[in-house]
């Protein structure tokens, strides 16, 4: 029991102060390195907790492909420019509000969440369908995952898939005077439209037509 | 102390395990030569020691001795840490490699995902050590490596869910059992291929190895390491060479059982069986390595999107209407 809380300690510790890390940094890519120990810490916490499906998940989604997508256009930035622009300027005040009025509205709904948890638990009750210790915690969360939230589950997909669609279509432009390579025309190109063998004459050359 | 003795059981454990995979990286590089030698008809190493066995073991010796030059414009903490999370990654993974049915270092219910998990966080060392040499080769190197690992993620993902589907568990364990009367790669053969393709591709070997293709980019991510830095990249992409091959020994060549499941041959222990699994797939790595050419870069990503995705999203498609119809789905 001690070593568990030991455990538990140390990568929450880890998570919480990454997780400050991430908007103290100066440095984006910083940033970026402490949002993904960040993501590992967590998913840590995910397997001491028993979900380890969920844990493995995060630990492949988010950090070994999403983080690597941040990091590409992080890397991108030029750090030392941002810095001028965004602690020495003025404009950045503007944006105070709105990340105000955002993180005030994240904080009541953790509270709303963590309140009906400690009041309610019977709201958040799923005994009845996860903890069966006899199956492992993937075959539990596949067996309502794809029955009782079907189509809860469709929709997600769906609305991921119009997301990707609108993205797309938002970066995709059509440049004229690309060539563009054609496997199949590479590939069944024969011999004879490629090369025209010439007996060529001393002193007078080929005419090439062109 | 009861806890402490617990502990230090642990450690015996692993130091079990991770001394014989470093030998055995070390061992692998000389194979690994020596193929690519006779295949051109040279010799390849073969002084150092009999048959050369010990040049693997004078490199790093040499390696160790060498000076470490840190560029002075780069972000030294993010250039040191990148070498050492390349082998850690490469080595952490071989925790949940099962050498038989009881020798395992960690049974856990979802090796398959572990397995999946670590080689995808493999990108990082080398975008780290990229982005941090702050030098255009290296980065351009990084970004390569990582938009190339990225994509090939993707189909070796689609690709064990082929597996899972015949298995139906993502204990690495059960996945070996599961082909106790026919090894995946008869029926799943297409996506044996893919897989191998796609783990050339994840390893960054040749034909892939365009995030160090030394006639564009010198040495790609490498290219300001020096001295045992170097030499700790290079041993993190060979340990990680042979966990590509011991994965798909798993998934597809049946792990540690043996091929036939008679007398004679069930004396021999699991471990010798996936060794040799191993090394028959390692050799194919590195024939790969000696007989094709290097691809351009376009055509990589064509081939991973373009080709291996769809097909490998077909293969799940038709390998789960076969099991649904036939009824062969594994519920328990």
């Amino acid at each position: 029991m001690i070593a568990h809380a030991i455990f538990f300690y140390t990568f929450s510790i880890i998570a919480v102060v990454s997780a400050i890390m991430v908007t103290a940094s100066k440095n984006t890519v910083h940033s970026v390195f402490f949002l993904i120990l960040d993501f590992i810490s967590i998913s840590c916490l995910f397997i001491m907790i028993g979900a380890e499906f969920l844990g493995m998940i995060m630990l492949i989604v988010y950090v070994g492909a999403v983080a690597v997508l941040f990091l590409f256009v992080v890397m991108m930035l030029n750090v030392a420019q941002q810095k001028n622009q965004w602690f020495a300027g003025q404009q950045s005040s503007r944006h105070i509000p709105v990340g105000l009025i955002i993180s005030t509205l994240i904080f009541f709904e953790i509270i709303i969440v963590i309140g009906g948890w400690k009041y309610k638990p019977e709201i958040f009750d799923i005994n009845n369908s996860i903890s069966q210790a006899s199956i492992s915690n993937t075959h539990s969360l596949g067996q309502i995952l794809y029955t009782d939230y079907i189509h809860v589950f469709q929709i997600s997909g769906m609305i991921l898939l119009v997301a990707m669609v609108g993205a797309i279509v938002l970066t995709f432009r059509q440049r004229s005077g690309v060539k563009r390579q054609s496997y199949i025309k590479q590939i069944s190109r024969e011999r004879a439209e490629g090369v025209e063998v010439l007996e060529v004459q001393s002193n007078k050359g080929v005419k090439l037509d062109d | 102390m009861e806890y402490l003795s617990a502990v230090f059981q642990e450690v015996y454990k692993i130091l079990f395990l991770l001394v014989p995979v470093l030998v055995s990286v070390a061992m692998i590089v000389w194979l690994d030569r020596r193929v690519w030698a006779f295949v051109q008809k040279r010799q390849g190493p073969n002084v150092v020691g009999p048959f050369g066995l010990l040049q693997s073991l004078a490199d790093a010796l040499k390696y160790i001795f060498k000076e470490i030059i840190i560029p002075s414009s780069s972000n030294k903490v993010i250039f040191i840490l990148a070498p050492i999370v390349t082998m850690t990654l490469a080595l952490i993974a071989w925790a949940v490699i099962p050498f038989s049915a009881t020798q395992v270092l960690a049974d856990i219910n979802v090796g398959i995902l572990y397995l999946f998990a670590v080689s995808s966080l493999g990108v990082y060392g080398i975008i780290m050590g990229g982005w941090a040499s702050n030098s255009k080769y290296p980065f351009l190197g990084a970004i390569r490596s990582a938009a190339q690992m990225v994509s090939y993620e993707v189909s070796i993902g689609v690709i064990i869910i082929n597996v899972l589907l015949c298995v139906g568990s993502l204990n690495l364990n059960d996945i070996v059992i599961a082909q106790k009367n026919m090894w995946f790669v008869i029926p799943l053969f297409p996506m044996f291929v893919i897989f191998f393709i796609s783990a050339l591709a994840e390893t960054n070997r040749p034909p892939f190895d365009l995030p160090e293709a030394e006639a564009e980019l010198v040495a790609g991510y490498q290219t300001e390491y020096s001295g045992m830095m170097y030499a700790m990249f290079w041993l993190g992409e060979y340990a990680n060479i042979l966990l590509m091959c011991a994965m798909g020994a798993i998934l597809f060549l049946g792990g540690w059982m043996s091929p036939i499941d008679v007398y004679p041959f069930t004396l021999v222990p699991g471990a010798i069986w996936l060794i040799l699994k191993i090394l028959l797939l390692f050799i194919l790595f590195a024939l790969v390595k000696a007989i094709v050419p290097r691809y351009r870069y376009d055509q990589l990503m064509r081939l991973g999107w373009k080709v291996f995705l769809p097909l490998s999203l077909t293969w799940v498609v038709l390998t789960a209407s076969y099991l649904f119809y036939f009824n062969l789905l594994p519920v328990n």
